[in-house]
């Protein structure tokens, strides 16, 4: 029977379809197990468990659909400054104690890490709002209802519509032998449709993303997809150059988001960051975008809840990284953080960012002459130095002329960093939570404003619909 | 490039893994009995609950991560995931379920939710799924060529490795910083259907990574030289020993400090000389990806895209794809590949063919329930309508579907070589290894970077460049390309996390390929502060 393992795990954990998670009795009940077995100095354990169900359609019809139930036990195991992580999916006694001898033989071969950090004692943490019933209930039958309120409206308007819906529910727990236990769980959501006309000249997307399904309302979605995919029949090139944008919340967030990926401090320290300030040092408490920017993370976030713990099991808080156009907070990490003399940082949260007052329709009121933007898409990293990224716009690009949407327009690859657009913001609208993963998957919570923009930097022609 | 000379002896077609279940006697019962008698049990619980096919994966995968800066091992890990995935049709309609837990009543309560979810699939059903047959059940067992079993090689070895090539690079003056790491994967796989068949696969990938970071004395610019020379292989720790880390360490270190002095690009439009270390993923973006059929049909619409390359009715044996030079070839059977297998994820023994023969192109990637689709096309051609064997699924927790194959660009007939190309160059620029990338959703419009830039004058290296991308559309890409390197200049690359599918899942892909060069294309500069 090699390789087959009975559960240790009772019966009653995998009985509530279609939500199934390690409650906290049961995830505690699992991190102690494991540090009964440790004999390393340190031991840390994260457990989490949960579902993962997804429907998917193409062509007015469902393609696949899928349910899958798994769980990660993560021991890190530490002797003196040497440690090594090992992870299983199994649950059972024998191979608990197996993944800690996994750990722990293989902490003890590791070189003596000079940068060690010892682990956290017990730990406050406080409730985040994250977690949704409706989410977590989610039948594939009600999934497939809610794909059919998206397909029938296509089909009843002669064009093709594809998309994803994804519902995810788990928990997550984190403890040590030094008596640390943080627990928590969380849903979390998505739908994204794209809608073609079978002639293939028009294409238009709607998506969002919500840890509460119920906030979602697919035949909106499916409606505004519909609208955009005939609007965008036919279009029209223009010259690539630099033009004002109006871009929707979703094409915001593709670019603003991709600023917290450059926010760790030792690289802006090391001086291989955007954030390393020239001749030495970082820009934090440096102006590097509009006064009217200001960027936060938040756990306690209504619209983008987080995680009332680091994976560490340090407690989570409102971390600030950009305060009216002004740096205010890099990533430091515990180490570093011990190196410089800060505080680490622990944000937990998804990504928020001001708006103004704004509304779309007076944005392209105000425009002579510009380029309304839906999404946009493929988008990777040119230069780090400037967070300057490449991508193209997808599924819904208008020309506006005399303050109105006058045409669609062929797509365009751009060439551009969120530094640039948030130094070039022309106005802004009310902040709201919209789907931004290119894969359409739930991912980190984000909620931005549209943005009118001068001078956004297209730099070829797509004849891609 | 001595490890690409090593690629290159490696990679040809005389580098065909053997086909173990049809040189060995057939098994009849291949694997772990506890496994298959699992499998086994899902089969016949999907088939009881009224699926008219269904098939079970189940598969344990072990991994290991061992990743490095400079004189400090960051990381070592050690992963392991066990589960089964049942997959379900019903009345031409697809369910999926999948549980890590393995036990006799688990994988039949699995099996039936998969064929409940089906049964909720069915609402709005336009064309029900139709599956190409693929002969008599499949029963055997295959395994990835390796000769050093990764999981074997004591840790101390790899640390030891890893730290003395970022000790060679960090002697380079003005090297500051080093990373590196090396991943193992063995996928230990079984497959069951209800048509009989039953497969067990052991998979191994190795990756080693090194990149050095530059920084200037103002701190005004960093540049970084990552290690694309060396790529991911199915293949084993003699993947690693081979590959020379530590005296390419200190030529990696030499050129990322070099990029810092280097001459920035002028605008403009270049020949360029590609190397097979970049060509690579410009072939998986814009030849590999717009050929699969799902993308051409509709299906992937939302995320990965469609396609230029439709609809097949004008396209199969019309479309002009590059000249008559250009040849690519579909092979999961290349030594060192890593989606090299002996069976797809649908039981389907994979095919060699051509999607590109003598510049048209002839045919696309294919799984059992596309392969009909282009029924009208094979008998055109007198071939059977069967699966090309493209099915791939990134894990046992996730519903397979169609994923590319190893696609190459096949060698010249002359045996032209990288220096021979540079030296027919009067005013290039030659571009190694591969770097930042980016594609339309229809494959027309991408831009590409890569790791180092030289430019050519008169035929000769005059000296490096940087922030170099160039900027193309696919047909005219390949209809501008005049040069091809021949036999002796092939090697393979590698995507080891190719993104498709909703959810996405990661396919590991190879693809061997040739110098070229492309007339006339579009550079910009990336440089750009403001």
């Amino acid at each position: 029977m090699s390789g087959i393992i009975e559960t240790g795990a009772p019966r009653s954990l995998f009985t509530a379809a279609p939500a199934r998670y390690l409650s906290r009795e049961q995830s505690e009940a699992i991190t102690r197990q494991v540090l009964s077995f440790a004999t390393a100095d340190e031991t840390r354990v994260s457990v989490s468990s949960g579902m993962s169900g997804n429907t998917r359609f193409a062509v007015n019809q469902i393609s696949t659909a899928g349910d899958s139930y798994n769980n990660v036990v993560v021991v890190s195991s530490k002797f003196g400054k040497r440690s090594a992580n090992a992870v299983t999916n199994k649950l059972d006694a024998a191979s608990l104690k197996a993944v800690v001898e996994r750990a722990e033989a293989l902490a003890k071969l590791a070189p003596e890490d000079p940068e060690d950090m010892p682990e956290l004692g017990p730990q406050r943490y406080q409730e985040t709002p994250g977690w949704s019933d409706a989410t977590a209930n989610m039948s594939p039958e009600s999934r497939a209802a809610a794909v059919v309120a998206i397909t029938q409206q296509a089909k009843a308007a002669d064009l093709i519509s594809t998309g994803y819906l994804e519902v995810n529910a788990g928990a997550f727990a984190v403890a040590n032998n030094k008596g640390l236990f943080a627990y928590r769980r969380q849903t979390s959501s998505a739908l994204t449709t794209t809608v073609r006309t079978p002639d293939g000249t028009g294409s238009g997307w709607a998506g969002a993303s919500e840890h509460d399904w119920s906030q979602i309302a697919p035949a909106a979605l499916g409606a505004r997809a519909v609208e955009k995919a005939r609007n965008s029949r036919n279009p029209v090139a223009i010259e690539p150059g630099r033009y004002t944008v109006v871009l929707e919340p979703t094409a915001v967030a593709n670019l603003v988001q991709l600023i917290t990926g450059s926010l760790n401090a030792r690289g802006a320290d090391e001086g291989r960051s955007f954030f390393s300030k020239p001749g030495g040092g970082t820009k934090l408490g440096m102006k590097v975008v509009d006064e009217r920017v200001t960027i936060y993370s938040d756990p306690m976030d209504p619209l983008a809840p987080g995680t009332p713990f680091t994976g560490e099991g340090m407690p989570t808080k409102r971390t600030v990284w950009i305060e009216n156009g002004v740096v205010t907070t890099l990533n430091y990490d515990r180490y570093w953080a011990q190196q410089k003399g800060v505080l680490p940082t622990a944000s937990g949260g998804g990504i928020v960012m001001s708006g103004g007052t704004q509304s779309l329709e007076e944005m392209i009121a105000s425009t002579d002459r510009g380029i309304l933007i839906t999404r946009l898409w493929y988008i990777r990293p040119v230069n780090p130095r400037t967070i300057l990224f490449t991508g193209l716009t997808r599924d819904g690009t208008f020309l506006i002329e005399n303050g109105r949407v006058s045409r669609p327009i062929k797509n365009m690859r751009w060439n551009e960093s969120p530094i640039f657009l948030l130094n070039n913001i022309e106005g802004m609208g009310a902040p709201v939570r919209v789907s931004s993963s290119e894969s359409g998957s739930a991912g980190t919570p984000v909620v931005v404003p549209p943005i009118k923009a001068r001078d956004f930097n297209f730099t070829s022609l797509s004849d891609a619909v | 490039m001595g490890s690409a000379a090593a690629a290159a002896a490696t990679a040809l077609a005389s580098n065909r893994v053997s086909r173990l279940h049809a040189a060995t006697a057939r098994l009849t019962s291949p694997g772990d009995p506890a496994i298959r008698d699992l499998a086994m049990r899902a089969v016949d619980a999907a088939r009881s609950a009224g699926a008219s096919y269904a098939d079970v994966r189940i598969a344990q995968n072990r991994s290991q991560g061992v990743f490095t800066r400079e004189l400090r091992v960051q990381g070592m890990s050690d992963n392991e995931t066990f589960g089964i995935g049942v997959r379900a049709l019903v009345n031409g309609a697809w369910g999926f379920a999948a549980t890590a837990e393995l036990t006799p009543d688990a994988v039949v309560a699995v099996a039936r939710q998969a064929v409940a979810q089906a049964r909720a699939n069915q609402v709005a059903m336009v064309r029900p799924v139709e599956l190409a047959p693929y002969g008599p059940p499949q029963v055997g067992e295959w395994r990835s060529p390796i000769k050093v079993d990764p999981f074997t090689v004591p840790i101390e070895d790899k640390v030891a490795l890893l730290l003395a090539a970022n000790a060679a690079a960090m002697k380079v003056n003005g090297a500051r910083f080093v990373n590196s790491g090396m991943n193992f994967l063995r996928e230990e796989k079984s497959f069951a259907n209800t048509e009989g068949s039953f497969t067990v696969q052991t998979l191994y990938r190795a990756s080693p990574t090194l990149t050095v970071t530059a920084v200037s004395a103002d701190n005004s610019d960093f540049q970084t030289r990552q290690s694309t020379d060396v790529q991911p292989m199915g293949l084993g720790y003699e993947h690693v020993t081979g590959a020379d880390f530590i005296t390419n360490a200190t030529r990696w270190a030499e050129e990322a400090v070099e990029k810092i002095s280097a001459k920035p690009v002028e605008v403009g439009r270049y020949d360029l000389i590609l190397h097979p270390t970049h060509l690579w993923l410009t072939i998986h973006e814009n030849v590999a990806h717009p050929t699969e059929l799902d993308r051409v049909l509709g299906f992937e619409a939302n995320y990965a895209g469609t396609s230029f390359v439709t609809p097949p009715e004008d396209v199969l044996g019309k479309m002009q794809y590059g000249p008559a030079t250009m040849n690519i070839q579909a092979d999961r059977s290349q030594v060192g590949g890593l989606s090299t297998c002996g069976w797809d994820d649908e039981g389907v023994v994979p095919d060699v063919y051509h999607i590109v023969k003598d510049g048209v192109v002839v045919d696309y990637q294919t799984t059992r329930e596309q392969a009909p689709y282009l029924a009208w096309w094979y008998e055109q051609q007198g071939k059977p309508v069967r699966s090309h064997g493209n099915s791939y699924a990134q894990s046992w927790e996730d519903v397979q579907f169609q994923r590319m194959p190893n696609i190459s660009l096949m060698p010249g007939e002359q045996d032209v070589s990288w220096e021979d190309i540079i030296a027919a160059t009067d005013r290039g620029i030659a571009i190694m290894g591969n770097g930042s990338f980016s594609i339309d959703q229809q494959r027309y419009n991408a831009q590409f970077g890569g790791q180092v830039f030289y430019e050519v004058r008169g035929g000769r290296i005059v000296g490096m460049l940087k922030d170099v991308a160039y900027q193309i559309r696919t047909p005219e890409f390949w209809g501008a390309m005049d040069m091809l390197g021949g036999k002796s200049s092939y090697m393979l690359g590698a995507a080891a996390n190719d993104g498709k599918g909703q959810p996405s899942q990661s396919n590991a892909v190879s693809h061997g390929c040739v110098p070229t060069r492309h007339r006339n294309i579009n550079v910009i500069n990336t440089g750009r502060t403001a």
